[in-house]
């Protein structure tokens, strides 16, 4: 186990060595520099800016100082907010997200979970064709329509909750709960499918066989095998909305990650852009390890090598 | 009480989209104590469908038995209710599938599946079901049982996870045992050792069973006596001597011909021309008429009735009516040139 890990976290390295470096020439083919929108500027004080970043230097010098300073663990500072470091500014931007983000995913798999298994035992009855409608109109409709809807119908018409802003648990709910629709839909819809497979298995005809009753069959046989393929899908779509998502958070004004990272793009902020890809790269790497892991942890049939078996 | 299971007029449908299929037609069987029975019949005979209406694990939505009883002990198992019959299935009855591919979860224990069905019928502690377990796995041959019982199924060959499906099925000593095919899905050589440990477990424990099987091989070796179905309807049945040794009817007098034997080695094996009759609409007369070579007009109208051979031997055939032409079985069908 130790070995497997170890070894993964090797190859998660050389992962992110490689993002790292293909996002760095990636942005310097980003037309525009950081300065340029800035239109009182002389060429001589953008001169000096440029020279002050390192921005005059050949391409390939300014990707070794950047690799050099990254070991070091220095991430820069951005070029838009008075030289704030990066690192400082995605640990204050981080959290928002993140609540949101586990939030919405533990919201979403529950409902997903409830709606998937109903919809499997009662196949082909109504409570089955709801619960199909409510996993195609979830995926298909952008999360932005629901929010728009909760804040109206909601926020300003009930006035039960906050429209929008970040202050107390409060203004949690209708965030989280327009974010975790594409979940539900998600994970209802997975977890149908793999009931219904793991129901028509042989082996829960011999769990039946065996006298155990409908409870215990479907709990502790059919259950836990069709959680197992939805686990992998869980961690990805967990890691996205974690990391933070634009245009929720624009809507509801959540001081988040996803609202600085595309405002970084958009003005060249170049050291921004790339610490939130490694902080993004970094997550998703982590959480699939995870995900790998617990994989073999419910299924003893891919338990990692120098496991038992 | 000599019989321990009692069906009588069994009729068992499925409802699909294309209308009712009438899979199991008026099945009469009867299973005596301790013995072995085999229903002997070919893909969609009906005889995995009987099977599995005696369990009652047919498909609750979409599938129905239209008429008759089955008798356990003298209960109607039909009757009774869901829970009722859990605390039957797996203690009183139990049974074998066909695939131990597939017939395992893979995710458990063989030891926890084991334990399973006896923590729930004989209410065990953990230690005396996990005690219970091992004594299982030694007794149908499982080397090492202390270690292999926390083992996934996964760990096991095919021929072990076949032990293990016996050994669950086993677990609570139950009066009757139905084995689905339990060795089609074996290599040949390890089907032998199945066959020998069924035989020698029957022996020890005294369990009755049935078993289902298309191989005529399987049930020589396993059976007293056997059921031929067809179509839905048991065309024959007798001791295995008689109906091997004495067939009356031609459906099996097409299923021994289609067996390869020993001194055959050089002759094409024969076949039984065309395919079962379509159970959405089932024939009026003998199922079997359309393929018969003997066929007369009689048995395309009306469905024959059962003649007594012997008192063990009964046959659904108008050849064995006084009125009919006399007919010898064809040479092939002869096992072993008896009689």
């Amino acid at each position: 186990m130790a070995r497997f890990v170890l070894k993964r976290l090797l190859y998660m390295l050389i992962t992110l060595f490689i993002i790292t470096s293909f996002t760095f020439f990636l942005m310097k083919l980003l037309p525009g520099s950081p300065f340029n929108n800035e239109e009182k500027l002389t060429d001589q004080q953008k001169f000096i800016l440029n020279e002050k970043y390192g921005l005059n230097d050949p391409v390939p010098v300014q990707y070794f100082n950047y690799m050099g300073n990254l070991v070091k663990g220095d991430m820069g500072v951005s070029f838009q907010y008075d030289n704030r470091p990066v690192s400082t500014m995605i640990a204050e931007r981080i959290g928002p997200s993140a609540v949101l983000g586990v939030e919405a995913t533990i919201i979403g798999t529950i409902i997903g979970l409830i709606l998937g298994i109903a919809a499997a035992l009662k196949h082909n009855t109504s409570i089955d064709y709801l619960s199909s409608l409510i996993a195609v109109l979830g995926i298909s409709i952008p999360s932005f329509v629901f929010a728009g809807v909760l804040q109206y119908y909601v926020g300003v018409k009930l006035e039960w909750l906050p429209v929008a802003l970040w202050d107390g648990p409060k203004y949690h709910v209708l965030p989280a709960l327009s974010l975790s629709v594409f979940v539900i839909a998600t994970v209802a819809r997975f977890m149908r499918t793999e009931m219904l497979e793991v129901l028509g298995q042989d082996y829960i005809t011999t769990a039946k066989s065996k006298g155990l009753s409908n409870l215990v069959v479907i709990w502790k046989h059919t259950i836990r095998n069709a959680l197992i393929p939805v686990v992998t899908i869980l961690g990805p779509l967990a890691i996205n909305l974690i990391t933070g998502t634009l245009i929720i958070e624009k809507i509801f004004a959540v001081p988040g990650l996803g609202f600085q990272f595309v405002s970084s793009i958009t003005l060249n902020d170049y050291p921004v852009i790339m610490a939130t890809t490694i902080f993004y790269s970094v997550c998703f790497i982590i959480v699939i390890l995870i995900v790998d892991i617990l994989y073999g942890v419910i299924d003893p049939r891919i338990r990692v090598a120098g496991g038992k078996g | 009480m000599k019989n321990i299971l009692e069906l009588n007029n069994v009729n068992v449908s499925f409802h699909t989209f294309a209308g009712e299929v009438k899979a199991v037609r008026g099945v009469n069987l009867h299973l005596e104590k301790g013995e072995s029975l085999a229903i002997v019949g070919e893909s969609g005979s009906g005889k995995s469908v009987t099977s599995k209406s005696i369990m009652r694990l047919l498909p609750e939505k979409t599938s129905e038995i239209k008429e008759g009883e089955i008798l356990f002990e003298g209960r109607d198992l039909t009757k009774l209710s869901n829970r009722e019959m859990e605390k039957i299935r797996g203690s009183e009855i139990s049974m074998i599938f066909q695939d131990p591919m597939t017939s395992l979860n893979p995710t458990m224990t063989v030891g926890k599946q084991i334990m399973e069905g006896l923590r729930k019928h004989q209410n065990l502690s953990k230690n005396e079901a996990k005690e219970r377990a091992i004594n299982l796995l030694k007794l149908v041959g499982i080397p090492n049982p202390e270690l292999r019982i926390n083992e996934y199924p996964h760990q096991f060959s095919g021929g072990m996870r076949q032990r293990v499906v016996i050994a669950i099925a086993l677990a609570c000593n139950p009066k009757v045992l139905i084995a689905d095919e339990p060795t089609t899905a074996l290599d040949v050589t390890i089907q032998a050792q199945i066959l020998d440990l069924m035989r020698d477990l029957q022996q020890k424990t005294g369990t009755a069973i049935i078993l289902i099987t298309h191989d005529l091989g399987v049930v020589a070796n396993l059976s007293q006596r056997v059921a031929v179905m067809y179509g839905g309807t048991i065309v024959e049945t007798g001791t295995t001597d008689e109906v091997f040794y004495n067939p009356k009817h031609p459906y099996t007098w097409g299923l021994l011909s289609s067996m390869p034997k020993l001194n055959s080695a050089d002759k094409e094996l024969m076949a039984i021309p065309g395919t079962p009759p379509n159970l959405l609409n089932p024939p009026k007369g003998c199922p079997f008429a359309a393929r018969c070579p003997y066929a007369m007009q009689v048995c395309v109208d009306n469905m024959p009735d059962v003649t007594d051979v012997t008192s063990t031997h009964k046959t659904a055939c108008w050849l064995l009516d006084e009125r009919a032409p006399q007919v010898e079985p064809p040479e092939a069908a002869l096992v072993g040139g008896a009689r």
